[in-house]
């Protein structure tokens, strides 16, 4: 099944600039792919992505199927106070999965 | 008669010409794969930008120029921004030219990104011109673009 590869640092100083990575495993699958009796495979792809830190969203993206299969993204945040990221992804077919990741900022 | 015969045969060959090249055309636009036009790379960046003039500069776009295998292609956007309060980047935005469709992503940020940079992993149906755009928070739009060259291209593949 799905699954998420998150990284974010645990410790961060108030006011750094932090990156974060995540990965959610997903064929991606384009809708211009035939099988090879010639029928069409339908798109299947993760089409939009979030993240929010203790509530506030930070970041989000429009995936469309030039994104590559397994979608990786890496981003940056100033880390603010300790807490929670939580990432969410959704797609066709009904996907949806989420994620989180916590921080302590001193 | 025979001037007569003769154009016949002249305009029957001609004619013929013209039907099998009109004949091979349609065969040779088949087997091409469908692919967003330069036209339509220009329609999906006016979609996102609107009438406003795009600028060359300020965004670094980070893709190697020589790609063997275009299923998975790292790509990282910079900007350059203070990326405070009053002067960031609220969005950026990457396009192509010859996949099926001219979008890849968008990517929504703030100042409260400290950096304006993403990184993320693309598909090249061929080798072709990669855009990155870059909206700032005081409404300009700034821009680059990079050439790649890609060997094995993706999308093409059967699915077995």
């Amino acid at each position: 099944m799905a699954s998420a590869l998150i990284n974010v640092p645990r410790k961060a100083r108030r006011g750094d600039v932090i990156e974060i990575k995540a990965l959610m495993s997903h064929i991606m699958e384009s809708g211009y792919r035939h099988t090879a009796a010639g029928d069409l495979v339908p798109r299947d792809i993760i089409t939009s992505f979030a993240c929010r830190y203790n509530g506030k969203e930070i970041f989000r993206a429009d995936f469309f199927p030039a994104i590559a299969a397994n979608p990786f993204m890496s981003f940056f945040t100033v880390a603010q106070e300790s807490g929670k990221f939580e990432f969410e992804w959704i797609g066709d077919k009904g996907f949806s999965e989420t994620a989180s990741a916590s921080i302590t900022v001193e | 008669m025979r001037p007569k015969l003769k154009t016949t045969r002249r305009k029957f060959l001609h004619l013929a010409g013209q039907a099998t090249l009109a004949g091979a055309i349609p065969i040779v636009v088949t087997l091409r794969p469908t692919e967003a036009t330069p036209a339509m790379l220009a329609s999906a960046i006016r979609n996102v930008v609107g009438e406003a003039p795009v600028h060359t500069g300020k965004v670094k776009l980070d893709i190697p120029p020589l790609v063997e295998n275009g299923n998975t292609v790292p790509m990282t956007v910079s900007v350059e921004s203070p990326m405070t309060a009053d002067d960031h980047v609220k969005s950026i935005h990457v396009f192509n030219e010859k996949n099926p469709q001219p979008n890849i992503g968008n990517f929504y940020i703030g100042a409260y990104a400290g950096r304006a940079q993403v990184s993320t992993r693309i598909r090249l149906a061929d080798s072709q011109k990669v855009v990155a755009i870059a909206h700032l928070s005081d409404g300009t739009f700034w821009s680059a673009s990079v050439d790649v060259v890609v060997t094995l291209a993706a999308c093409t593949e059967e699915v077995i």
